[in-house]
């Protein structure tokens, strides 16, 4: 790795922090992000030869606040004076720069930071993308190739998303335990959703599937901040599970892999340990939540070193649990499958009836269903909801899939039109 | 004289390797071990998880308390460590130089003498290949 590479991953390291304490001292995300860039072409000037500073998210702060202080000024000459409370930490700017780092803010500055992405106005797409430009600090042509569009249309989108932010007014208050609780679970949601799109677009498009690695480094960044919290541990545990099958979900033609079928001696053994690790450290808090849950149905998988040796009823009843804490048909459809393994495809066909209706455009829906119809013998349903299913596929890699399905169920006279 | 030898740094940064940098890293990593391997002067060699998977028992009041997270907050946190036998300091040196150089992501190795209590029973379920 060049000096110069290093140096850009400290920056990228180092950009929540200090961002987030850049928009409380600056409180304008244009200016503090004007600031941030600034103290960052400053690290690449003067980095390489005074060697890197131990702590780099103190020096960034230091320089940024100093260069943003010049800039607003400057711009002050011709507006009205800014409100000196705006600029609360400035009169110890000669102090220690490391001592003077408060270290009481900087949890609720990272916390804030991600938060304003998580605008309940915004669209999922455009907190994803708001997220990965502001906390992450990706370029917008990183984020508009990993969203196949147009870089002018990306960055469109995030100035529009980032307009809609400042209007709703950002939170400068410390929040109470209340509200830092909420704003934790908002925040692990839009973590999840970055997750997940680099998980679904990342088939087909390497540009997104970095989304995942992104988005476990935010959830590693959180629950350091926040090293008690059960449900972060939940998050983190679940994304590296799911993470660990990255190499095998797919096969060398693009082709879906089902966990079944997957070489699980090509699971990242390394994800696994430590998402077995955070899910032990979750359980003795005795707090579950969707996302341990969620976790711990990904880690029964894990252990299981075949197929058939998966602990399926353990995993019925967490679905059973999940049904409980966060009530949802998809839930209820997956505990079916898992429901299938234990007494066969009729009990599960039984639990998915009612399920019709809600999940009616739900691609996964048709395609379990056409597969349990397939096992019990049903080959005119199984055609049926497997033609349903192509046509609500989300990528030609589940289009296939399901075309492979079908194949298996041989010829059967096609339903009438 | 046995010497642990830990290795410290920035766990944000190292973490933000991906995963082709960081292999490029280890494969350089096992390059400055192997002669001191063959040389029959490597003990275990150990790589810690984030700290976020750590676990603290501190004294408490009455019996001790479980904390979630690391012994101490710092800015550099112990993120693996290898054990040596060598006859000097000097050597000892010399292997920490080696690493360093090859390691954009260390900060620091501490070099620590110690003496073994037992040398230790565990088989290595999770040793990493």
């Amino acid at each position: 790795m060049t000096d110069i590479a290093w140096i850009e991953l400290a920056l990228t390291a180092a950009r929540p922090q200090a961002l987030g304490a850049l928009l409380r001292y600056f409180r304008d995300l244009d200016t503090a992000e004007e600031a941030f860039q600034e103290a960052c072409l400053r690290a690449i000037r003067t980095w390489p030869d005074k060697g890197p500073p131990r702590d780099p998210a103190a020096w960034l702060i230091f320089v940024g606040r100093n260069s943003g202080i010049d800039v607003v000024r400057k711009r002050s000459k011709n507006d009205p004076l800014p409100e000196e409370e705006a600029f609360s930490d400035l009169s110890d700017a000669e102090g220690d720069m490391a001592e003077r780092l408060d270290n009481s803010h900087y949890r609720d500055d990272i916390l804030r930071l991600m938060f304003i992405c998580c605008h309940p106005d915004l669209p999922a797409t455009q907190q994803i993308a708001l997220a990965l430009r502001i906390v992450s600090g990706l370029s917008v042509a990183q984020i508009a190739r990993a969203f196949l569009v147009g870089d002018s249309a990306m960055e469109q989108r995030i100035t529009r998303a980032k307009a809609r932010v400042a209007k709703a007014g950002v939170p400068f208050e410390t929040p109470g335990a209340a509200e830092r609780a909420e704003r934790l679970g908002i925040v692990s949601a839009m973590i999840y959703l970055v997750f997940n799109e680099g998980y679904s677009a990342g088939i087909t498009n390497p540009d997104s599937a970095a989304f995942c690695d992104e988005a476990i480094r935010l959830a590693r960044l959180l629950l350091r901040i926040f090293p008690a919290e059960p449900e972060i541990m939940g998050l983190l545990a679940l994304m590296l599970l799911q993470h660990s099958r990255a190499r095998t979900r797919i096969d060398a033609n693009g082709q879906i892999v089902l966990l079944e079928d997957q070489d699980r001696s090509r699971w990242d053994s390394q994800l696994i340990n430590e998402a077995l690790a955070l899910l032990d450290k979750a359980i003795r808090h005795r707090k579950p939540g969707p996302y341990q849950v969620q976790a711990a149905i990904s880690a029964l998988h894990a252990r299981a070193p075949t197929p058939k040796d998966t602990d399926w009823k353990e995993i019925t009843m967490l679905y059973g649990l999940l049904e409980r804490i966060q009530p949802s048909p998809v839930v209820t459809l997956n505990k079916a499958v898992a429901v299938s393994k234990l007494e066969g495809p009729e009990a599960a066909l039984e639990m998915i009836a009612p399920l019709a209706e809600k999940l009616d455009g739900y691609f996964y829906f048709h395609g379990v269903k056409g597969g349990l119809m397939m096992q019990s013998g049903h080959r005119q349903e199984a055609r049926e909801a497997f033609d349903r299913a192509i046509a609500l596929a989300n990528s030609p890699a589940e289009c296939a899939h399901i075309r492979q399905q079908i194949d298996k169920l041989g010829a059967v006279t096609p339903p009438a039109v | 004289m046995l010497y642990a030898i830990l290795c410290y740094a920035h766990e944000e940064t190292v973490f933000a390797w991906s995963k082709e940098e960081e292999d490029a890293v280890m494969a350089k990593l096992i390059e400055v071990q192997t002669p001191y391997a063959q040389a029959g002067k490597l003990g275990p060699v150990g790589r810690l998880m984030p700290t976020t998977a750590a676990t603290t028992v501190r004294k408490g009041k009455e019996e001790p308390l479980v904390l979630d997270g690391p012994f101490a907050e710092t800015k550099e946190v112990l993120l693996g460590f290898y054990t040596l036998d060598v006859e000097t300091l000097e050597e000892a040196v010399a292997f920490s130089k080696a690493l360093s150089a090859v390691n954009p992501g260390s900060s620091s190795y501490e070099i620590r003498p110690f003496l073994v209590f037992r040398p230790g029973e565990i088989k290595h379920s999770e040793t990493k290949t």
